[in-house]
């Protein structure tokens, strides 16, 4: 303890430096309660006290900020803290972030404060009126001299708190679209590695890893650890969900925790570990609730499951199983290609009869455009002309003579028969006498 | 620390087991219908032995040690977990 007056030995008023009473910590500061007595109980100061104490006469008055400092130092010295219940009244969220408000009865209030570092560890900010029940260190306010609470933990009437907590982050899920039914992801009917996300050292891992063993010895398990309850759990739980989201190499997750009695489960209604658990691109169990409770965790993943053991038996496929359903698709296999073997080798057969008969239609249809190509050609031919009776003139010179004006008088030429040829003599040539003139 | 790290294979990779045998459904499936050319069908029946073999040989494999998930300056890891 601290000597409450100077050191034995007469000292002038001189000596004292004025600092000295500015320095809150003098004589004053760490003090007891004992050590306020300023006078022996008779009143009449000590032989030894050859001048006044601190505030002990006008001349040695203290500082407002000593005492009120003084004070404080006495009142947290004298409470250590305390659970006080009470009604909240004006409660106020100062922009820097710091909660103020009146914790009052019928007979009296106290101001209270939680600082915004403090706040992470109360689920909600209380509503006005709201019966509370909050741990805090009594204090002085040392800017008014006043009596102030500290507060760094809250409790309302019946879960109050954390219900509204939850109720909020329930009403942001539901509008980011996060409870939506149509997310559910079907769990894989064949997993070969699953994830936990758990302690290493719970029940849950245990559980998890006898029921696989049992079920499909040879299905993986990959822990992603992370403590599951107490102040840590939700920072451990995001980085591991975020570790498991970078890493997917496995076909399902389950998230765990073991089973137990009344358990916290705060972390599995935290809302950054919740939209985490939501973010995963793998299916995910949640298996970290009650029979009673639920938690927001369970509400996100495309699977709730009761138990550990109960996740891992909806993740992992009994081996006999797959090995019954890989048989019966290797049976299924084979007899669809047998069938489509049997139906093309039917086709084959159909087809070549229908090309036989489609063969022969197809002769007789050249042949008889070969008749038909033939006739016309013939009918086109000169020679059939001549057939009809007429002639074709023809020089000395072997040209045909086609027009009259081709002739010379007195020239002799050929007429060229059907049958054969005549000779002839030009008498005379008469241009343009044509038929249609005669 | 184990050996058998592996490099992220981005979730359901190509052929995890479970692909496989979702493929080799759908060759049945698709088998089923004769319009399908017979030398495809062949094709298809032999990718589906194949894939058959494949699902089957892991299968097999031996009862899997629990693992616990790392990373560091490596990238992910799988090291032995005693539970």
């Amino acid at each position: 303890m601290r000597a409450r007056r100077g050191p034995p030995g007469r000292r002038s008023g001189a000596d004292r430096s004025p600092e000295l009473f500015l320095d809150p910590t003098f004589a004053l500061a760490n003090a007891e309660p004992a050590d306020y007595a300023p006078l022996e109980p008779n009143g009449v100061a000590t032989p030894e006290a050859v001048f006044d104490a601190p505030g002990e006469s006008a001349a040695t008055a203290i500082p407002v900020a000593a005492l009120t400092e003084a004070a404080r130092d006495v009142v947290e010295g004298a409470f250590p803290r305390l659970w006080v219940i009470g009604e909240v009244t004006d409660f106020k969220r100062h922009r820097n972030g710091h909660w103020y408000f009146c914790l009052k009865d019928a007979e009296s209030s106290i101001r209270c404060v939680v600082w915004s570092r403090d706040q992470r560890r109360i689920p909600a900010p209380p509503d006005e009126g709201m019966l509370v029940t909050v741990l805090g260190q009594l204090t002085v306010y040392p800017a008014r001299g006043e009596m102030q609470l500290v507060v760094t933990a809250m409790e309302a009437e019946g879960d109050g708190l954390t219900r509204k907590a939850i109720k909020r982050i329930l009403a942001r899920l539901e509008a980011d679209g996060l409870l939506a039914p149509e997310r559910k992801r079907a769990l894989p009917r064949f997993p070969r590695r699953i994830a936990v996300v758990t302690s290493p050292d719970g029940a849950a891992i245990r559980d998890i890893a006898a029921v696989t063993r049992r079920r499909s010895p040879s299905v993986e398990i990959v822990v992603v650890a992370a403590a599951v309850q107490g102040d840590n759990a939700p920072d451990e739980l995001c980085a591991a969900l975020d570790l498991l989201a970078r890493w997917g190499d496995c076909d399902v997750a389950i998230i765990g925790r073991g089973g137990g009695a009344r358990e916290d489960l705060r972390a599995f209604n935290n809302e950054r570990v919740v939209r985490a658990v939501a973010a995963l691109p793998m299916p995910v169990i949640s298996a970290v609730g009650h029979e009673i409770d639920m938690t927001l965790c369970d509400l996100v993943a495309d699977l709730r499951a009761a138990t550990p053991s109960v996740a891992a038996e909806a993740a992992v496929p009994v081996h006999a199983e797959v090995v019954a359903s890989i048989v019966a698709l290797r049976d299924e296999l084979i007899l669809v290609t047998r069938r489509r073997l049997d139906s093309a080798r039917l086709r084959v057969d159909t087809a070549r009869r229908a090309a036989a008969v489609a063969g022969t239609r197809a002769i007789e249809r050249k042949r008889s455009r070969i008749e038909m190509v033939g006739g016309r050609l013939h009918a086109l031919s000169p020679l059939a002309t001549l057939a009809r009776g007429y002639a074709v003139a023809r020089g000395e010179d072997g040209v045909a003579r086609p027009r009259a004006a081709a002739f010379t008088v007195g020239e002799r030429f050929e007429l060229l028969m059907h049958d054969g040829v005549v000779g002839a003599h030009a008498d005379d040539v008469r241009v343009g006498e044509t038929l249609g003139e005669i | 620390m184990s050996d058998s790290r592996r490099k992220q294979s981005g979730g359901a990779g190509a052929d995890t087991f479970e692909s496989e045998l979702a493929r080799l459904e759908a060759i049945v499936e698709e088998l089923q219908d004769d319009s399908v050319e017979l030398d495809a069908a062949l094709r298809l029946f032999e990718e589906g032995v194949r894939r058959l073999r494949a699902v089957t040989s892991r299968l097999a494999s031996a009862e899997a040690k629990i693992k616990l998930l790392t990373e560091d300056e490596d990238g992910f890891g799988l090291a032995d977990f005693d539970a």
